[in-house]
């Protein structure tokens, strides 16, 4: 049937780059005035410029500018994040297909994925580093710890969505099990899967970062992080800028996903 | 000729098996011959679908014996004799109409330039030609049930089952499509069991009306339906039309009082 909503009227027409840059300008004046209106100081909140400035002073006396040294760091970062994504993700897609095929193994497996959730990385990082004698491999290892249980969950909930009918019309043609998970589950499973593939790609860059303190890798934002926390009295904006270059190699992971995603979906029109 | 389905004494029940909860179907026989169209009809719970499914081997009869084609369901099914098509159209989404015409013959491993060939004049045949590369959410409602039916024929098997597959659709596209259904059961020679809740749509379509009755599912009657075909729109208006309607009523208002009758002893 073909039905065609009207489209609710907007009160504004702005081009997304637009939008994007009013959103970003009104979150710094929303910053700076409560700032102003709390009367807080540099150490607690600075001024954004000032975050802004610290990128280009060096890190340290005589040392490159602190913009040179965060790009650096946040490559080094961003390598081990992607390994530990792809390990993640391709363990979670496994675990999920499988669970979804054989609900024994779900049954007793899955109360464990769940449990090894609650457990703090915090706790596991350093059992992590020392089992694997401290090796830089620790790290995309223990991203890969937080990116797995997204991607499971979702594509064991993906590959069991399609229509029972459809599984039906499936047996009708006397499809083998591996028949059905590629023509029917896994392209039906997508959408589901890159949904957590999206949250995936952000908690591997956290799970990237966590994992370089206990493994005492200074190259990284995780060392960066942990030596301007340590400064923060004197130069809390670099503390401040260490930060959002984080988050910025979180969006950009996030950003790569999503245009993937864009692209693997785009014949399938999801209901608005 | 030897049937193409044939049903011996089949019995489905749902529970536990030394004490089921649900009777689903009881003591079913029935054959079915080469190049006929039967309707199952029959009140909802009657057991019509899951006796499509048993001729399909979707469903396990609990006893009796279930032959297509003079094979075991499950063997035929495995040969892929038949084609299926549900209420609900379930084209896959991510697919093209073409596409989906050919997936079948995908699982077949028919070869590619042979599988566009045939789902081209798949789409034809139920007057879809100009919509291969569209996508199921493009097309109303009948033309995707008619991209389903090119998609069960595209194998070109002997057996077509549908279970309510017009149920969904308005009055007006429901006939036209019954009309289209015959033309194409003509032109393909196939034979087909019809699952289907509509007096009149079982009238005009079948060649038997095999009528149901509910708890416990059975067959209380077979209403031969003797008006020629091709059938169009003035066998709809034909007083032998009518005649068939009412004697198809009266005998399911007859099943319903006889249900009655088991309940009260």
């Amino acid at each position: 049937m073909e039905v065609s909503l009207p489209r609710p009227r907007r009160l504004l027409r702005l081009s997304p780059a637009i939008s994007v840059i009013l959103i970003i300008l009104s979150l710094a004046i929303a910053w700076e005035l409560i700032k102003l209106i709390f009367n807080l100081d540099k150490r607690v909140l600075p001024h954004l410029w000032e975050i802004a400035a610290a990128f280009s002073q060096p890190a340290r006396r005589g040392g490159p500018p602190l913009f040179n040294v965060l790009l650096e760091a946040a490559l080094y970062t961003l390598r081990g994040a992607l390994l530990g994504f792809a390990i993640g993700a391709a363990l979670g897609f496994i675990l999920g297909t499988v669970f979804a095929h054989v609900s024994l193994l779900e049954r007793s497996l899955v109360p464990y994925v769940v449990a090894s959730q609650t457990v703090p990385i915090l706790a596991i990082a350093p059992m992590v580093v020392i089992w694997l004698r401290g090796s830089w491999l620790s790290v995309p290892v223990i991203a890969a710890y937080l990116t797995f249980f997204p991607v499971t969950i979702n594509t064991l909930r993906g590959m069991r969505s399609p229509d029972p009918r459809a599984v039906e019309l499936m047996r009708s043609y006397a499809a083998s099990t591996w028949q059905t998970l590629w023509k029917l589950r896994f392209p039906a499973a997508l959408p589901a899967i890159f949904t957590a593939f999206k949250i995936a790609a952000t908690s591997s860059v956290v799970g990237a970062i966590i994992a370089e303190l206990p493994s005492g890798i200074q190259q990284g934002l995780g060392g960066a992080i942990l030596n301007f926390n340590q400064y923060y009295i004197t130069g809390p904006e670099r503390l401040w800028a260490a930060i959002l270059m984080a988050a910025l190699v979180g969006i950009l992971l996030f950003v790569a996903v999503s245009l993937v995603e864009r692209f693997a979906l785009r014949n399938i029109v999801r209901a608005a | 000729m030897a049937p193409v389905v044939s049903l011996k004494s089949v019995h489905k029940f749902f529970g536990p098996a030394e004490r089921p909860t649900t009777i689903a179907l009881k003591d079913i026989n029935l054959e079915i011959h080469p190049c006929e169209f039967i309707s199952l009809i029959g009140p909802s719970g009657c057991g019509k679908s899951t006796l499509l499914r048993t001729i399909g081997d979707l469903v396990e009869p609990s006893s009796g014996e279930v032959t297509v084609n003079s094979k075991p369901a499950r063997q035929a099914r495995v040969n892929r004799e038949y084609g299926m098509v549900f209420q609900a159209p379930v084209l896959f989404e991510w697919r093209t109409v073409l596409k989906n015409v050919e997936l079948p013959l995908e699982i077949m491993g028919v070869p590619r330039a042979e599988r566009t060939r045939r789902g081209r004049e798949m789409l034809r045949l139920v007057e879809l030609q100009g919509f291969e590369r569209h996508y199921p959410w493009q097309l109303s409602g009948g033309m995707q049930q008619r991209v389903a039916i090119a998609r069960a024929l595209a194998f070109r098997p002997a057996l077509l089952l549908m279970d309510e597959p017009f149920g969904a659709l308005d009055e007006i596209t429901r006939e036209r499509m019954n009309a289209e259904l015959l033309r194409i059961w003509q032109e393909t020679q196939t034979t087909v069991v019809f699952v289907t809740h509509s007096i009149p749509e079982a009238v005009f379509l079948s060649s038997r009306v095999v009528v149901m009755s509910a708890r416990p599912g059975r067959i209380t009657e077979i209403i031969p339906i003797d008006l020629p075909y091709p059938r169009n729109v003035e066998t709809r208006e034909s007083p032998r039309f009518f005649e068939l309607v009412t004697l198809v009523r009266e005998a399911l208002r007859k099943s319903e009082e006889m249900r009655e009758d088991i309940e009260l002893r």
